[in-house]
């Protein structure tokens, strides 16, 4: 239960999640937003008007999938690193996914990572596609996943270098 | 032991002072309060309770529980969590209520 | 002796609102602040805030901190004492300062009107050796890690799982010490799911309906043990579990700093959704004494966006009180108090609410005015 441990289940997703039609089309976001809190970024950092505007700062966001380019510069601007931006037609095989990341070490475009999943379980090896730093710190992370896990990999842990 | 990088944060190169706890010679930054410097340097016992002499170490930082009260240059009781760090400060742990002998 | 038209104690987020909106309409200010820097609690928050653009949502609680601080410093009519501890509030409307590099100068300060805004210390939790070296407030945590970059321990075991326990474990992650997990004694998490979300995420578990048992250890902590409690707060026997920390961060609540208030003769009361005893005020953050004004944590324990905003709405009147006024005093207040009502227009902040309704004046006022 998500009050309990933090994890959102498949009835939290469903309400949440773009349908299969669009996910199948390319990259859109997906915003792990459950509870109604004072905070609007998302919709404000929007230049699609995909994340429409709240009429209510405590709202929960409202996504026009449609209108939704998957351009991810709203991950970063999510204070609660909630938003994350899946594309499933990057390959046959293969879902490009796009997440925050304010930790060290930095990775590097074409790094093995470690991908994991909302209880912080390894689930495999991802590549990294690529790296933006961001101005305000919260980094994107692009990794390349099985489609069969796209709905599983939320999270990443890069391997430290120099072992320091 | 210290923070060398951080996602988030910069920590640049602050002024290294030497200052001498219970007689000995320690290194802190210069200005960071002296309960700060003290648990860097791993040093986590900062005073010991009147009674029974249990170890008291940092706990609140912002001057209010009184479990970081040292003598400071010969002035006991200082809120050490609170108190910047000079160079050449002796610092002694404190047993109990602290005095100026 | 000091003369001036508002005094404003205490230099957090809400402190610092204060000054500004007040300094902003001409009324002389002094600032006294007892922390080594100004900012309160701000200048540790290296988290995004949430809220809205006008509550500084998406910026970091440090650079809120450092363009407030920027700010006040330009304003001419503002004098600011860092590093200086209100003594006692006075019956002719003073209140006493204890400053300097050994603390050796005292001044007296005469103000027309005070805004208390010294904010809270964190609750401590009673158990078996919970006064080891190594069991620290999560804000103590905090301000070694971000302010100083010392790093408290190699292995956390946070209790409490509000915003702050949550907060300050993902911070802990970020300075790269380990954590080991969270107690929280009660069924749910209390803080921002997201905050709890983003934990998990990186593989650390909170143990809901959990609580410390026993602390081991001769001159710091060494090892803990947890344990489940049941609907009583009873341990359950069979579910202990032993972790290998050396650092325990307390994160079980904070209690306003109402000293000088209830000095002042406010009427104060208890009222367990604010976190414990505070002053009672009207919807312009004025106490039962008509010259003591309160904003921010002191006033009720909530989060640093709803303090600015208090912190606006009591230099605004404090100020006006003085006829120093801004041309559309009347629209900014109401401006303020509906941004206000709307941040607190979630089902997590009911409590808080109750706790404000509770808190209102009401009319009434000090027998000591």
């Amino acid at each position: 239960m998500l009050e309990k441990n933090g994890i959102p289940n498949e009835e939290n997703l469903e309400r949440i999640y773009p349908d299969k039609k669009r996910l199948a089309r390319g990259p859109v976001v997906i915003i792990e937003c459950f509870q109604k809190i004072p905070c609007d970024p998302c919709a404000a950092s929007c230049k699609f008007g995909a994340i429409k505007p709240f009429k209510d700062i405590n709202d929960l966001p409202k996504i026009d999938f449609d209108k939704c380019t998957g351009c991810g510069i709203c991950i970063s601007a999510c204070p609660g690193l909630a938003i994350f931006v899946l594309d499933e037609n990057y390959s046959k095989t293969e879902s490009l996914l796009k997440l925050p990341y304010e930790l060290l070490p930095l990775p590097e475009k074409g790094d093995d990572v470690w991908a994991l999943d909302r209880d912080g379980q390894k689930i495999c090896k991802a590549k990294v596609a690529r790296f933006q730093k961001v101005k305000n710190k919260t980094n994107v992370v692009s990794i390349v996943i099985p489609k069969n896990i796209s709905m599983k990999v939320r999270s990443v842990k890069v391997e430290d270098k120099n072992n320091e | 032991m210290r923070i060398k990088k951080h996602p988030i944060l910069d920590f640049p190169e602050k002024e290294k002072v030497k200052f001498t706890l219970d007689g000995n010679e320690l290194e802190g930054v210069k200005g960071e309060p002296i309960a700060a410097s003290l648990v860097a340097a791993g040093v986590e016992v900062l005073s010991r309770s009147i009674k029974y002499s249990r170890p008291r170490g940092f706990f609140c930082a912002i001057g209010k529980c009184s479990s970081c009260l040292m003598k400071v240059n010969g002035i006991p009781n200082v809120r050490t969590c609170v108190t910047k760090l000079e160079a050449g400060m002796k610092i002694e742990t404190q047993k109990g209520k602290g005095d100026f002998n | 002796m000091i003369k001036t038209d508002i005094a404003v104690v205490g230099g957090g987020p809400a402190g610092l609102s204060a000054a500004i909106t007040a300094g902003v309409t001409g009324a002389r200010i002094v600032l006294v602040d007892d922390g080594l820097e100004l900012g309160g609690q701000l200048i540790k928050q290296t988290h995004k805030f949430f809220g809205s653009e006008k509550q500084f949502a998406g910026i970091r609680g440090i650079e809120i901190a450092k363009n407030m601080i920027n700010e006040l410093k330009e304003m001419k009519n503002v004098d600011i004492y860092q590093n200086s501890t209100v003594t006692g509030y006075f019956e002719d409307n003073a209140i006493t300062i204890l400053r300097g590099e050994n603390e050796d100068i005292f001044d007296k300060v005469y103000a027309e009107k005070i805004i208390i805004a010294t904010g809270a210390s964190e609750n401590m939790l009673p158990f078996v050796n919970s006064d080891l070296p190594g069991v620290y407030g999560a804000g103590a945590v905090q301000t070694l890690m971000n302010l100083y970059g010392v790093i408290p321990g190699k292995s956390i075991l946070m209790v409490g799982a509000g915003n702050i326990g949550l907060i300050v474990s993902y911070q802990l992650i970020q300075a790269g010490i380990h954590v080991e997990g969270i107690v929280e004694a009660l069924p749910t998490i209390g803080g921002y799911l997201v905050h709890a979300s983003k934990i998990r995420r990186l593989g650390v578990p909170i143990y809901t309906t959990h609580t410390l048992k026993y602390v081991y250890g001769n001159e710091h902590v060494e090892k803990v043990k947890i344990c489940a409690i049941d609907k009583n707060y009873e341990f359950i026997d069979g579910t202990e579990k032993e972790l290998d920390v050396d650092t325990i961060c307390l994160a079980v609540g904070l209690s306003p700093l109402s000293d000088l208030l209830w000095q002042s003769g406010c009427h104060m009361e208890y009222i367990a959704e604010l976190g414990g005893h505070v002053a009672l005020r009207d919807e312009n953050m004025k106490t039962t004494h008509d010259n003591i004004f309160i904003a921010g944590d002191v006033a009720g324990i909530e989060e640093a966006s709803s303090a600015m905003l208090e912190g606006k709405i009591a230099g605004l009147n404090a100020a006006e009180s003085l006829n120093f006024k801004i041309e559309d005093f009347n629209q900014l207040n109401v401006k303020l108090k509906s941004e206000l009502a709307e941040l607190r227009a979630n089902p997590l902040s009911e409590k808080v609410k109750q706790g404000i309704k509770k808190a209102l004046t009401n009319g009434m006022r000090s027998a000591s005015c």
